[in-house]
């Protein structure tokens, strides 16, 4: 594995240096799939005529491993807001020169105030999307256990009365220690963000009593079982809910997928556009940012890929079952109660590493 | 190279004698033989060692995510070498590692053992049968190769899931009212390890089995022996060896087995790849995994070297 890494590392890096000298006509994406508007990349290198070489990734812990391990050759990266805190720690990340963007003046102000916390005055950071952790959960077979009731509660995968009706058609939970972890914090009732381990074991307790309940924690497993019917309930990513969704009503079998922010809070996340340190080409990735910027696209993007864009300049273009789906853009009452996370110390991801496995095995 | 490359080597007649190196080793056989050793040296030894450096440093928010073990600085004229045991300290302190070791050995030797039950009549019967129908078998068992590994395992999913293929005919055949929950269990993995090592299995014992001298069957039934005596006399002993090669190649990757616990086990299957993935990944700590990664090599060198130990004195009896 190490070497086949370290071989594919080298050859990129001998292939992108190679693109370099010959001309700075040439841009390296790394985003994360399914994540951009098809077209949105052709109509950027016919502008431009600056090459796009686009790649793609499914984690934020991926993405950061390549970085870590230096010489990625990439020349814009789109990590979430607490790994980008993290790693502008080991200075892996250039700042953006923000007088090379005409179109920074899109940006949504109350956001981009809101993503400060993870890069102080934004200067490494342009945002690119932002999303929710929601309930997305199959209607019909819910409302057949629980009956009548308002489904916007992290009870369905919390409370333990809940989860033991809801057992039989199967709740899955994303795989993921730090927002989950920050989630049933928020639940118990302490700071998600917290570093203590009562507020964490508070967190773990929560988990521990529906943990037996629980079909299965998975990061992307719950798209198809929720489509298909073999997830009634996912705590999950509301992009990849409303793609349940969608595929749902595609394949005409009957089922009803719904995604709710909860009412107790949850958290957003913003994906970030960053320049990495040693990107061979800087310029270009500007030009990029500065497209991504642009009203069209960035409604496009949005209009495509069903999450939300931090955009101003892009709301009038937004298709109507974009812009008034709550699942994406929820009203400001709902965003209030949303939290950010912060970037963990070594010293407790390694805790919530081993709560996490523990919860999990049932140790 | 210079020319007094002389050494002193066994002759023929385990007599020590001199001999020159230029003019008597064949350049040919060497050339021949150094290539797995070259093959070994560059994608075994030199990657171990990296590993084996990475686990005596310390993480750090950096890059590379790791604090340098030699240092230097020639204006000052000083070299630093240091080594941190800390994290193979930690391993044996905390019993987590411990028991992941022995669920992944379990996972593994279950595994294995189901696999040689399997693969052992699939084996035999390729032994006994002739020409173009062993061709054919021997094919047959290659075969799923051709697919990928992935693809085969997310075949396996379409099967065992609740409402897939195998709960479908049973309910239908109303063998059973309710739908057996299969994935997501450790029966499962092992389904899935069993199904993806077969061939690995298959192929030792088959080469072992395919030498079997026939007529040794012959003359233990004309001395009276049942069949399963022969069985257990005659064939198993002789077909040992492909059954220690077949162990050995399902036993090893098994071990460190991540994709299809992943894929096809619950949440709860606790095994040494996941491990190493949220030492590496959630943590960040690439030295605790290099050091968790270079105790499982130990853990599995240690049995093997033991075990070729001692067929290589069997064979010098």
């Amino acid at each position: 594995m190490t070497i086949k890494k370290a071989l594919t590392l080298s050859v990129c890096s001998v292939l992108l240096a190679g693109n370099a000298v010959a001309s700075d006509k040439v841009l390296n994406i790394y985003n994360w799939s399914d994540y951009i508007e098809p077209e949105a990349v052709s109509r950027f290198e016919k502008e431009t005529g600056i090459k796009v070489n686009y790649d793609v990734y499914d984690s934020n812990e991926v993405l950061e491993a390549k970085l870590m391990a230096g010489g990625s050759g990439y020349d814009l990266v789109v990590p979430t807001g607490a790994f980008l805190e993290r790693q502008l720690q080991a200075g892996i990340y250039s700042k953006i020169d923000k007088s090379k963007l005409t179109n920074l003046a899109n940006l949504d102000a109350a956001l981009v105030e809101k993503i400060s916390k993870h890069d102080e005055g934004n200067l490494h950071n342009v945002p690119y999307a932002w999303g929710t952790i929601g309930l997305g959960y199959n209607v019909d077979a819910v409302k057949a256990r629980l009956g009548d009731m308002e489904f916007d509660t992290l009870d369905l995968i919390f409370n333990p009365e809940v989860t033991a009706k809801l057992k039989d058609c199967g709740i899955g939970v994303l795989d993921s220690p730090a927002e989950v972890m920050s989630i049933a914090q928020n639940y118990a009732g302490v700071d998600p963000n917290s570093e203590s381990k009562a507020d964490l074991k508070k967190g773990a307790e929560v988990l521990e009593k529906v943990r037996g309940d629980y079909k299965y924690f998975h990061s992307g497993k719950y798209i198809s079982d929720l489509a298909n019917g073999d997830v009634c309930v996912a705590l999950g990513y509301n992009g990849d809910i409303l793609q349940a969704q969608s595929r749902a009503e595609e394949a005409g079998q009957g089922v009803n997928i719904s995604y709710a922010i909860p009412k107790e809070g949850t958290l957003i996340w913003f994906d970030l556009m960053a320049i990495p340190a040693d990107a061979p080409h800087p310029e270009a990735a500007h030009k990029f940012i500065d497209y991504v910027l642009k009203g069209e696209t960035a409604a496009g993007i949005s209009n495509y890929v069903y999450y939300a864009v931090p955009n101003k300049a892009a709301e009038p273009l937004l298709n109507e079952d974009v812009i008034s789906n709550p699942g994406i853009y929820p009203s400001d009452a709902v965003k209030a109660k949303l939290f950010a996370q912060k970037a963990h110390t070594a010293r407790f991801d390694r805790l919530l590493t081993r709560t996490w496995v523990n919860i999990k095995t049932g140790r | 190279m210079s020319t007094s490359k002389i050494a002193w080597i066994n002759d023929s007649y385990g007599k020590m004698t001199k001999y020159n190196f230029f003019s008597r080793v064949n350049w040919g056989r060497f050339s021949v033989v150094s290539v797995p050793y070259l093959w070994l040296a560059i994608f075994f030894f030199i990657p171990f060692v990296v590993v084996f450096k990475i686990s005596l440093s310390e993480a750090a928010i950096a890059v590379p995510p790791y604090t340098p073990i030699l240092d230097w600085n020639l204006e000052e004229a000083y070299v630093t070498l240091k080594l941190s045991l800390s994290n193979y300290l930690f391993l044996l302190e905390d019993d987590f590692y411990l028991s992941a070791y022995l669920s992944s050995i379990k996972v593994a030797a279950i595994s294995t053992f189901f696999t040689l039950l399997v693969a052992f009549p699939i084996a035999y019967l390729m032994a006994r049968s002739e020409g173009s129908m062993r061709a054919l078998l021997l094919a047959l068992v290659i075969l799923p190769f051709w697919t990928s590994f992935l693809l085969r395992v997310y075949a396996w999913m379409g099967l065992l899931k609740k409402n897939g293929l195998i709960n479908e005919t049973l309910m239908s055949m109303g063998l059973i009212d309710q739908p057996l929950i299969m994935m997501q269990t450790d029966f499962a993995v092992y389904i899935g390890i069993v199904y993806t090592y077969l061939p690995f299995m298959v192929l030792p014992l088959y080469s072992a089995l395919e030498k079997m001298d026939m007529t040794l069957l012959e003359a233990a039934e004309d001395l009276g022996a049942r069949p399963y005596q022969s069985f257990f006399l005659i064939t198993l002993p002789l077909a040992m060896p492909g059954v220690i090669a077949g162990c050995l190649l399902v036993f090893i990757p098994a071990v460190g087995e991540f994709v299809i616990p992943a894929l096809l086990g619950g949440s709860d299957t606790l095994m040494i790849g996941r491990v190493l993935w949220d030492e590496f990944f959630l943590n960040r700590d690439w030295p605790m995994a290099s050091a968790v990664a270079v105790v499982m090599l130990i853990i599995l060198v240690l049995p093997i070297m033991l075990i070729r130990n001692s067929q290589g004195k069997e064979g010098a009896v």
